[in-house]
């Protein structure tokens, strides 16, 4: 058992793998693999909070920014691989029948432009932020309140500017995905199959660097960050490498929202879609591999099947659930198992490690 | 000048809203380390109860005077069974408070939503508040003129409270070394609910004259928010005239932005002038000194 216990995410990350990429398409039905699409994609942007809060300690309620800028970067290059070459995206020739493509959409003509934009537009703008911020050593709630503000005004200028983005009707009716018709059932099955493969290479990411020094230093910070300043290492860097990767996988995570589901509006990234997808990540555990992306999954599926059926209820369900998970359960459902497991071992094991830590110490005898 | 004018007083306006906005989350954020997300909830409320002062006394002129106290009591009643409820348990997990409050606030809107029609209510203005004033050739809105002085009257009520009585004191204690000032016989506790509920209360009174200005909807709390907690970031935690300052500046700026470009460009540059200006004060314009670390 000890000797295996290090290795047992990483078989967890394998069965997880086997189930979405062999099970799932084999039996579920096209709509359910659709959906499970679409809940993949948060799960991938749920993975990169879970790194930056629940490991980093930074409160990032703004990652619809960066889910935005990937899903707009690919939606614009498939908005222009559906009209064909030389031809404007519909909407825009319905608002003005002489209007010319505007410079920022035409490199998104390109396959190759597009992928490097998905992978380095969210890696510079939240590398500008997070260096600016965090070198400042701005933390807390004033780093999650920025970090809000920046999705809000993204949403607020994609909503104003109808001409160049379509505001608030989004973009949508994507024909071809990479040369690919996107309305071909084998062809969905294996866009699914990219967003599924790339939910399990970020829990490889955040695994790995979960069990490297890197990942010590980021807990460390998280915990007492003055104490790793005195230490000789720089604070900053170390939540800004956390950020970074975290806005990343936001982007990646909009990027493959797109295709699946078909339409982006400035709605799934304003601010309360970045509160959605905290939402998951507090439920499932924040501090754990699984929980985030588990708990962005069961959040998505609450989204689109209650949310739809069930509105009204549904936003009090979601109300409660932030209530009630941050009063009784700070560390999410994951945090169950390991109580449990400490109840049941206590008898015979050597006392149970401490919980893993709800509140960074240092910080209250600052305050 | 006369490009510069209006946008200098409807900016003045805006700011003195943000300011009604942000006073309440001085004392909640600043005095006590509750980030309350639900505060725009409680502006909505005050709102939604100057509505309902003006379904039961019909004349508007009265109606609004009315309103201002009894959204000062709603709201501060909403923030004080916050406190009771949930907050309390809290306060040693300040980030956690933000999480809770999300999700008090979503709440809220829910409850808005179902009581009120969605598209929202319309909140009648008073016949005295129908005219301009004539500045320098500009015909000024007296509804805005309205916002400063209540915004002033506001401000002032809270500083000489914070400063003068004995009440404010026990606040000022109670934030500054809470152990000391509980073995001196102050009651922090009660000295906790009685804070919130200022200022949960201020944030009804920023409703009313919201109500007054934009729509009254469920949704209307959302976009207050945001603006009330950079002003509040911007001036400095607990710091009221960092809040005066940083909320009029604010304003101004809003304003001056959306007249050279649009409204939505006006909130990302504001954005950015906010994160720029903490690169140089990363503390806000004004901080408290103390020797912990930061």
């Amino acid at each position: 058992m000890t000797k295996l216990k290090p290795w047992l995410p990483l078989i967890g990350i394998g069965v997880f793998a086997v189930l979405l990429l062999v099970v799932a398409p084999a039996v579920l039905s096209m709509h359910w693999i659709n959906n499970l699409g679409k809940y993949c994609c948060w799960a991938i942007a749920a993975v990169g909070i879970g790194l930056a809060w629940g490991r980093g300690g930074m409160l990032v309620l703004g990652q619809g920014v960066f889910f935005g800028l990937g899903a707009y970067a690919m939606a614009m290059h498939l908005t222009l691989e559906s009209a064909g070459p030389d031809s404007l995206p519909v909407f825009m020739i319905l608002y003005d029948p002489s209007a010319s493509l505007p410079a920022f959409w035409e490199p998104f003509r390109s396959d190759v432009f597009t992928l490097v934009a998905i992978v380095l537009l969210p890696v510079i703008v939240a590398g500008v932020l997070g260096y600016a911020l965090f070198k400042r050593r701005i933390k807390g709630a004033y780093f999650a309140i920025l970090s809000q503000a920046l999705a809000v005004a993204l949403a607020v200028l994609i909503s104003s500017t109808i001409r160049e983005t379509g505001g608030d009707t989004g973009l949508s009716d994507f024909k071809y995905f990479f040369g690919f018709v996107l309305d071909d059932d084998a062809n969905k099955v294996m866009v699914f199959m990219i967003a599924a493969a790339l939910l399990i290479v970020c829990l490889l990411v955040v695994w790995q660097l979960g069990r490297s020094r890197f990942g010590e230093l980021l807990i460390a910070t998280r915990d007492a960050e003055e104490r790793v300043r005195f230490l000789g290492y720089d604070p900053a860097n170390i939540k800004l490498v956390a950020y970074v990767v975290a806005a990343l996988m936001a982007s990646v995570a909009g990027a493959m929202f797109v295709p699946i589901v078909g339409i982006i509006t400035p709605a799934e990234i304003g601010a309360s879609a970045s509160i959605l997808m905290i939402a998951g990540v507090a439920l499932g555990g924040r501090a754990s591999l699984f929980g985030p992306a588990l708990g962005a999954m069961a959040i998505g599926w609450g989204q689109s099947s209650l949310g739809s059926s069930w509105p009204d209820g549904w936003v009090y369900i979601l109300g409660l659930v932030f209530i009630l998970v941050t009063l009784f359960l700070p560390m999410g459902l994951s945090s169950l198992f390991g109580r449990v497991k400490s109840l049941v071992w206590r008898s015979r094991d050597t006392p149970a490690a401490p919980p893993a830590t709800t509140a960074p110490v240092l910080d209250e005898v600052e305050k | 000048m006369d490009a510069l004018l209006p946008p200098l007083l409807n900016g003045t306006a805006l700011g003195a809203l943000l300011l009604l906005a942000a006073l309440g989350l001085t004392l909640t954020f600043g005095q006590m380390g509750v980030i309350n997300m639900a505060h725009g909830e409680f502006i909505m409320a005050g709102a939604f109860i100057a509505y309902m002062t003006q379904l039961v006394v019909t004349s508007s002129n009265i109606s609004i005077v009315l309103a201002l106290p009894l959204a000062f009591i709603g709201a501060g009643l909403l923030g004080l069974l916050l406190e009771v409820g949930i907050i309390q348990w809290m306060y040693r997990r300040p980030l956690d408070t933000l999480l809770v409050t999300v999700g008090v606030a979503l709440i809220l809107q829910q409850i808005a939503l179902q009581i009120f029609p969605a598209q929202g209510v319309p909140v009648e203005s008073p016949e005295w508040l129908d005219g301009q004033i004539n500045v320098l050739g500009y015909a000024w809105p007296l509804r805005q003129v309205f916002t400063i002085v209540l915004a002033a009257l506001c401000l002032a009520a809270l500083a000489a409270w914070l400063k003068y009585t004995s009440f404010g004191r026990r606040i000022r204690a109670t934030v500054q070394n809470r152990d000391l000032a509980e073995t001196s016989g102050i009651p922090t506790r009660a000295v906790d609910r009685i804070t919130f509920f200022v200022g949960s209360g201020l944030a009804g009174v920023a409703g009313v004259a919201a109500s007054l200005i934009g729509g009254t909807n469920s949704q209307m709390g959302t976009q207050y928010i945001i603006p009330a907690f950079l002003v509040v970031v911007a001036g400095g935690v607990g710091q009221i005239k960092g809040t005066v300052i940083a909320a009029w500046a604010l304003g101004i700026a809003l304003s001056f932005f959306a007249d050279w470009t649009t409204g939505s460009m006006a909130q990302v540059l504001a954005f950015v002038l906010v994160v720029v200006f903490l690169q140089f004060r990363p503390q806000g314009l004004f901080t408290v000194r103390t020797r912990g670390l930061t």
